[in-house]
């Protein structure tokens, strides 16, 4: 009751992705308890078995359920890159906001740093991150964090650049008011549609981070998986057409696109 | 609806009952011009005169057979110079747009592309419809020029936008309209958004040009002083209707609708401030004041001075005006007062007290106390605040009782029914952001207000209201305000002391009364000599007294007089060292080398 009626008042343009994002999450959240076979167990002899009613997506290439690792995969693939995204939007908008109200030398300094952090590829930092401190959960979630930060950063310090300049701000200035509320209060609520839209394009590329770092072994390690790794250990099952490696493909297709056009559509209706 | 009498030749536009609708997004369809009809004769100028939302520019647009995203020509006919604009398609709406008619555009500042040399954008025309080769276009473009009064008509065309002002643009922009010789040219508000001294260079060039090329015209305004001066007839727009249609005289003279007569009487000078409070003790003392930009250089001066050497004073329960042309320092000025801009030299004293530069270094009281009204009501409220919202924060923040009655009362003061309190800004209209604005200023209770051009933005009516309420709420509350503007009437109607700015110098100072008596700077005498008349042909008088105007590049200098480049009535002395100031009978402060029975 209480999702329906939120969701009737959205144009049907909005409703589709909205739902396809609220699915995706909960598949997050409930996947593993759902699961019907545990993530490491082999169930049967053929690998790359095609949808069977006992398979619902076949198996994989050591004959393991893919529907129980594409629901373990999820999880652990939206659960680490949402608190990545989060934390690097939340901490790259701040800084951003406070730069673009402060100006000068602290702007020089926090932009001159984030580029610095830009400028390396990150899929560097991810390896440095991983190899020297070992690869754990919190260990890719901060480094992920810390990687995306800047973009985020940037945008918001854009953004709120322009709004920085308009007289609203300047009355408030005048009143006296202090930072803090400066940034929740007067500009947060002006930038929150472009906001909405780069948290959407970080989670991706954290996505795409965490898939590569699985790729190369140094991601998240078995037993544990992710969308990435599925995908890449199920490579060899394309010759064969297997849904092992075209559902969690699409499962990374299918939450993406329909995050963002949640993200962008919000941002849109402003 | 036919005007011509059978012997008379046909109109060279004919508008019928023409409808125009647009809708937003995947709304509905809305009329924004409903059964308009109107014909212009050959070699007319006709004004279409209406607020903001009349429907006066989707009018214009539609005789070019334009419609703007999302809106459409519903029904009616259209015939321009024998062309019937509906039915024609694209390529012959192409043709039609380069050779029958142009359109002059409000903001020429925007409508130029910045990469390129103004002369390539101003033979455009003539070359893509082939009607000149390029060595005569460009010929023909300076013997436009040289119409339009622009320096160096030879040379200019080599700029760049960004290398050109306001003015001058205005002006190329109609050498680029009257380069394929159109019939028809459309001038959509070309001075709107000019200072008085620049607006009328604009307008001479055009009544010159309208002289030597014969089109026919129709102007788009909301200013009648401006009908009165370049328009033969009038249409008046209110909500997309035609009110009234006459000749200029008739409307501006014997106004037949109600909405034509308050339009009429708002443009109308008037005194607003019939009491002038006895002179006291300055609530806001300014001595000597030094704005600029950029690092001090071994003098101490800022690199760029903005404000220089300026003292005022703002008295209790006074309203202080300020007058100037863009540029001319007086944002920079009120922005030193409000504590944004620190200022490099000079003091000010608020109450008896020094006020520090910075805001940050500010009382609560001094902050509380001194408020200011930002010129652009799209700007100063923040859009995800409402109404509610915003005047709350400023009740809450300076400890004032923040109940609903309190927001009541505070709306009720700047006349805004309290169905407004739960809306956000862009639901508002011009007039009802800048109540808002004024609001939330008046919410602090404070004793001084400091009003940047709170009236430029908006239409002639809603000013005017805007004004009036000014004037009650000094009566009221016994506040003083410092009102800045580049409207001359503006601010005789409401102020009590005047100073008028010119490059960074305060050049005169009196009472707005002394306004009226001989002798004045030569600047405050072109800037009253500027201001259009209600009277028609009062431009024709001023261009056959003066002259066309040439304004050139203009170079103050380095000692002496800043306004000698421009001034009419300089002397040899006037180079050499900065002007005193010095006191003329009627009580106003001149600086000036010449005396007074020199500027009589």
């Amino acid at each position: 009751m209480t999702l329906t009626l939120p969701l009737r008042r959205l144009s049907p343009l909005l409703q589709v992705p909205v739902v396809i994002t609220l699915f995706w999450l909960a598949v997050a959240f409930a996947g593993p308890f759902i699961a019907p076979c545990l993530p490491g167990e082999v169930v049967s002899s053929t690998v790359f078995a095609p949808i069977s009613a006992q398979h619902l997506l076949g198996t994989d290439y050591l004959g393991r359920d893919v529907l129980t690792r594409l629901l373990y995969g999820t999880s652990s693939t939206v659960l680490l890159c949402a608190a990545a995204t989060v934390l690097a939007c939340t901490a790259g908008a701040f800084l951003g906001m406070m730069a673009a109200l402060q100006q000068g030398m602290t702007d020089t300094l926090l932009s001159r740093f984030m580029d610095g952090v830009i400028s390396i590829p990150s899929l560097l930092s991810g390896l440095v991150a991983v190899a020297t401190f070992g690869s754990s959960v919190p260990v890719l979630v901060l480094a992920m964090a810390c990687i995306y930060m800047p973009g985020s950063y940037r945008t918001c310090r854009m953004l709120a650049l322009s709004i920085v300049q308009k007289d609203f701000i300047l009355a408030a200035r005048m009143r006296g008011e202090k930072t803090g509320y400066l940034v929740v209060r007067e500009i947060l609520p002006n930038m929150t549609g472009p906001v909405l839209t780069d948290v959407g394009l970080r989670f991706i590329y954290a996505v795409r981070l965490l898939s590569n770092l699985s790729f190369l072994g140094v991601g998240l390690q078995p037993p544990q998986t992710d969308l990435g790794s599925l995908t890449r250990e199920n490579l060899l099952g394309l010759v064969y057409g297997a849904p092992a490696v075209i559902a969690p493909a699409l499962a990374i297709a299918c939450l993406t696109v329909g995050l963002n056009l949640a993200l962008d559509g919000k941002g849109r209706r402003q | 609806m036919t005007r011509q009498n059978p012997t008379s030749p046909p109109p060279l536009i004919s508008v019928q009952n023409l409808c125009l609708t647009g809708r937003r997004g995947t709304g509905p369809e809305t009329p924004i011009v409903s059964n308009v009809s109107f014909d212009v004769a050959e070699g007319e100028m006709l004004a279409l005169i209406g607020e903001s939302g009349s429907g006066k520019t989707s009018i214009a647009l539609a005789l070019t057979g334009y419609a703007r995203a999302g809106c459409r020509i519903a029904q009616g006919e259209l015939r321009v110079a024998g062309h019937d604009v509906r039915t024609m398609n694209a390529s012959e709406l192409r043709s039609f747009r380069g050779k029958t008619i142009a359109y002059i555009a409000q903001n020429a500042g925007a409508a130029f592309n910045p990469a390129l040399p103004l002369m390539e954008q101003v033979i455009e025309p003539a070359l893509a419809h082939h009607i000149l080769p390029r060595k005569e276009a460009v010929e023909h473009a300076i013997a436009l020029f040289e119409m339009m009064a622009l320096p160096t008509p030879h040379t200019i065309g080599a700029r760049y936008p960004h290398e050109c002002s306001g003015g001058q643009l205005q002006r190329i922009m109609a050498a680029m309209a009257l380069i394929t010789e159109p019939e028809v040219v459309i001038f959509d508000e070309p001075t709107t958004a000019l200072d008085v001294t620049t607006q009328i260079e604009v307008l001479e060039a055009f009544r010159v040009a309208m002289r030597q090329c014969g089109f026919t015209g129709v102007y788009v305004t909301h200013d009648l002083a401006i009908v009165a001066q370049m328009a033969d007839r009038a249409v008046v727009l209110k909500n997309g209707n035609v009110q009234e249609e006459g000749t200029t005289r008739q409307i501006l003279s014997k106004p037949a609708q109600p909405y034509t007569q308050q339009l009429v009487a708002a443009s109308q000078p008037h005194l607003r401030n019939h009491d002038s409070p006895p002179l006291s003790a300055p609530l806001l003392d300014i001595k000597n004041l030094v704005v600029g930009y950029g690092p001090p250089m071994a003098n101490g001066r800022p690199t760029h001075t903005i404000v220089d050497n300026v003292s005022l004073p703002v008295c209790a329960g006074e309203t202080l005006g300020i007058i100037g042309e863009s540029g001319c320092g007086k944002s920079t000025l009120i922005r030193a007062m409000a504590g944004i801009q620190p200022w490099a030299d000079g003091s000010m004293m608020f109450d008896g007290q020094p006020l520090p530069a910075r805001i940050e270094e500010r009382t609560p009281q001094q902050r509380q106390h001194m408020q200011l009204v930002a010129q652009n009501a799209d700007l100063v409220l923040n859009p995800a605040m409402t109404v509610e919202a915003t005047l709350r924060r400023v009740l809450t923040f300076y400890n004032e009782d923040a109940s609903d009655a309190a927001i009541k009362r505070v709306l009720d003061m700047v006349r805004l029914p309290q169905a407004l309190a739960g809306r956000y800004p862009p639901q508002l209209s011009g007039g009802q952001k800048q109540r808002v604005n004024l609001a939330r200023a008046l919410a602090a209770r404070p004793r001084l207000v400091l009003c940047d051009e709170i009236t430029a933005a908006l239409d002639t009516v809603v000013a005017a209201a805007i004004l009036d309420l000014m004037m009650e709420l000094k009566r009221e509350l016994g506040l003083s305000w410092l009102f800045v503007t580049h409207d001359l009437h503006a601010l005789r109607s409401v102020c009590d002391h005047v100073a008028v700015l010119y490059a960074g110098h305060c050049v005169e100072f009196s009472t707005a009364a002394a306004l009226n008596v001989p002798p004045h700077h030569p600047y405050t005498r072109k800037l009253e000599n500027s201001v259009p008349e209600m009277q028609p042909g009062w431009l024709d008088g001023v261009i056959q007294h003066n002259g066309l105007r040439q304004s050139g590049a203009e170079r103050a200098p380095a000692t002496g007089c800043s306004y000698m480049p421009r001034c009419p009535v300089a002397v040899a002395e006037c180079a050499q060292a900065p002007p005193h100031t010095w006191q003329a009978p009627s009580g106003a402060h001149i600086a000036c080398h010449l005396h007074a029975q020199d500027l009589s």
